[in-house]
């Protein structure tokens, strides 16, 4: 774990023992979405006009779009208007209790992945009317982040004190329209991340949303844009391993990232949410729209992701190579059990000259799970000498799982190299076999060995996060074998 | 130590082993030899638990226990050593990490501490100087892209780091230049001790010129049909296993007598 994370975690745990802070039930909307929907949630967040004005447009533009159905996932209608869209804090009412009131195996995977005990409360909802109150952590950690002019807050605040940043940036790479989800999270966005790192500065830690997770729930629609000045570097993580409870099904997040000249923007996430039980109830439906954009020469974005959680997982974290000799590179590994569905993937869509991609998806299907690479690779007229490298590996588990490859390429310029891999394998008996002949478990061999089969993706992560992800996938996958 | 009293084991309800008798004390060195389809390497992987074959008969006391009502890693952690004929390829899982999750789950087992890093390293290193492998072999994934005779050399490696009681060597030559056959029968006989046993399973005699067994056994149709000293193996060697074949048929008419 790097210094700053200690930091982090030696104030949360500092804070819990000085208490507790009481928070008030304060009022949510009725359910549905309409213009004065979108205005009250405007209102409550005490946004200047541009900004609802940008919700509304994106609302409008929302009203005439289509459900996306091209997706290789199933599910029932979502009804739009038996959503609620601003409720903060979060209704209670339903919530357990206490943690005896969790599910008992909820509990065992925290055991499992290490959680500290007093996290655990937390994560699965229970409705302790205390929460974690972060201000002193934020500021600990503003003051050291602001001396560098690295800007790190939540969305509304960022509207509220660097509006003219936010300006410039939001919708520049995901516009209002870009698509039904996104144009559903522009209109009711709730609230998420900022981040402006300045010219020439190198963020000398891992910004990382976790230590917000305790202090609030940033909803259903979150929206995180990043911004790295020329020559600058940011490393940005997102989530946490531990499966988190959620009343919201539908989850519909933007996630946007600028690289001006030569700066770099390493984004890693481990999601987990809660992907319903072994017969897909409950589980959350996660529709992201992740891009990035390297807007400048020689700019560098690179996604890696570790996905186990949510019933339904829609996502192509993308990168748009506009600056010449950029980069974009994106690595993945999605695991789906049970009943989860997951269509993931990226688009690489280079612009500028000499750009390079590359691509490293790692897809693992258990129990029914289906599992669907999509990607597109697109070489534009003048990306001359743009280079891209896919590869895309499948791992199954089991008879009744899926795994399905969909590779788009689109090439425009002749100087363009693009290649394309693409394997499926099983975890063998003889495998399992030849690790139980050595005295290792069921358990550990299959944890092993689809640690090795993630390998390259997983050694993208931070240490720290790779080490809790390797964690991960083994819980995600208990019981998928033998 | 390991005693097998009339075992009958099928795979797919094809009878393979039609009732085989073994005694292997301590420190003895067993050859089974036998031609193809003769149930050699049926035997090792039935005595490693391997769930493809069904037991349909017979015991096997290991140490005073009931092997077969112990699960193949239960019997791996209570020092039987499969080296196998084809060692398996697991990409992205380096032989270290291997290795250690294989010692650590014994050590677990036996109720004693698990090694650390350094004095697990400094373990394996010395091992490694007995099949002659050099350190990068450890950070390679198991067995992917090894030669033939590479992959033999890590199962001795295998062997060596995890000391076993009995070790079952199925057709550890099968592929082997002699070089690499002097390597790993140097291996395996630095290994041999008064309280280690070996099961050498072999289709030729050239292995036994390095390997020295006490015993040799001969497996024809699922049930031993001679057995005698190391001199068996030149026998064989000399006339071939179409003598074994008047062997059987004879065993038949004893049987029927």
């Amino acid at each position: 774990m790097s210094t700053a994370n200690h930091e982090i975690d030696a104030l949360i745990r500092q804070k819990y023992k000085h208490g507790f802070v009481t928070e008030l039930e304060s009022e949510s909307l009725p359910p549905g979405l309409n213009e004065d929907v979108i205005r009250a949630i405007s209102a409550k967040k005490g946004e200047p006009e541009w900004m609802l004005e940008w919700r509304l447009e994106a609302y409008r533009h929302w009203l005439e779009m289509p459900e996306p159905e091209w997706a290789h996932v199933h599910y029932p209608r979502i009804d739009y208007q038996d959503i609620v869209y601003y409720a903060a804090p979060k209704s209670k009412k339903d919530a357990p209790k206490s943690l005896e009131e969790v599910d008992p195996k909820l509990l065992e995977t925290y055991e499992k992945l290490g959680i500290p005990l007093e996290e655990r409360a937390a994560l699965a909802g229970v409705a302790v009317d205390a929460v974690f109150d972060s201000v002193s952590v934020a500021t600990t950690f503003k003051d050291k982040l602001g001396k560098l002019g690295i800007i790190f807050c939540s969305f509304s605040e960022a509207v509220r004190e660097h509006p003219e940043l936010v300006r410039r940036y939001l919708g520049s790479v995901v516009p209002q329209r870009d698509n039904f989800f996104a144009a559903l999270n522009s209109a009711v966005f709730s609230d998420g991340s900022f981040v402006y790192v300045p010219r020439g500065v190198r963020c000398p830690m891992e910004l990382s949303t976790y230590f917000r997770i305790n202090a609030k729930s940033t909803g259903q629609f979150e929206r995180t844009l990043i911004v790295a000045d020329e020559g600058s570097y940011v490393s940005y993580l997102e989530g946490c391993t531990a499966p988190m409870r959620d009343e919201n099904q539908l989850h519909a997040a933007v996630v946007e990232l600028v690289a001006l000249d030569d700066a770099e923007i390493k984004y890693s996430t481990v999601q987990n949410w809660y992907p319903g039980d072994e017969e897909g109830r409950g589980g959350i439906y996660n529709f992201v729209t992740k891009r990035g954009e390297c807007r400048g020469r020689g700019a560098k974005i690179s996604w890696t992701q570790v996905e186990t959680g949510s019933a339904i997982t829609w996502k192509y974290p993308s990168c748009i190579l506009t600056g010449d000799d950029s980069v974009g590179e994106f690595y993945s590994v999605a695991l789906t059990n049970n009943r989860q569905q997951a269509d993931t993937g990226t688009k690489m869509v280079h612009i500028g000259r000499n750009t390079r991609s590359t691509i490293i998806s790692k897809g693992i299907s258990a129990g029914r799970g289906q599992n669907a690479y999509r990607g597109l690779v697109k070489v534009t007229k003048s990306a001359e000498g743009a280079r891209n490298y896919t590869q895309c590996d499948s791992l199954l588990m089991g008879e009744k799982c899926g795994a399905h490859t969909f590779p788009y390429i689109e090439v425009k310029n002749p100087t363009a190299q693009v290649e394309h891999e693409a394997t499926t394998s099983k975890i063998s008996e003889d495998q399992l076999f030849y690790c139980l002949q050595r005295g290792i478990s069921t358990e550990e061999a299959v944890t092993m060995i689809v640690n090795g089969f993630c390998k390259e993706v997983l050694k993208e992560l931070p240490m720290e996060f790779a080490v809790e992800a390797q964690k991960l996938l083994g819980v995600s996958l208990e019981g998928a074998v033998g | 130590m390991l005693t097998i009293k009339n075992l009958t084991a099928s795979i797919n309800d094809k009878p393979i082993l039609r009732g085989i008798d073994l005694e292997v004390r301590p420190g003895e060195v067993h050859a089974i030899m036998g031609p193809n389809g003769s149930g050699k390497s049926t035997l090792a992987n039935v005595l490693a638990g391997r769930e493809d074959y069904a037991v349909t008969g017979g015991e096997v006391s290991w140490q005073g226990r009931d092997l077969l009502a112990l699960a193949p890693e239960e019997r791996a952690r209570e020092g039987i050593f499969l080296a196998f004929q084809y060692p398996v390829e697991i990409p992205g899982v380096s032989n270290v990490n291997l290795l250690k999750a294989a010692l650590n789950a014994k050590l677990k087992h036996l109720g004693r501490e698990e090694l650390d890093a350094y004095d697990f390293l400094a373990l394996v290193k010395e091992r490694m100087k007995l099949v002659q492998m050099p350190e990068d072999f450890l950070y390679r994934a198991v067995n992917e892209g090894f030669s033939g005779g590479e992959k033999k050399r890590n199962e001795v490696l295998q062997m060596a780091v995890l000391e076993p009681l009995l070790g079952i060597l199925d057709e550890t030559d099968s592929g082997l230049d002699i070089d690499a056959l002097k390597i790993v029968a140097d291996g395996v006989n630095a290994l041999r001790a008064p309280d280690r046993s070996f099961v050498v399973v072999t289709h030729y005699q050239r292995l036994l010129d390095y390997i020295v067994p006490d015993h040799v056994h001969v497996l024809a149709h699922g049930r031993i049909v001679k057995s005698g000293g190391k001199e068996l193996a030149l026998d064989l060697e000399r006339r071939g296993y179409g003598w074994i074949a008047e062997l059987e048929r004879g065993a038949g008419d004893d049987a029927r007598a």
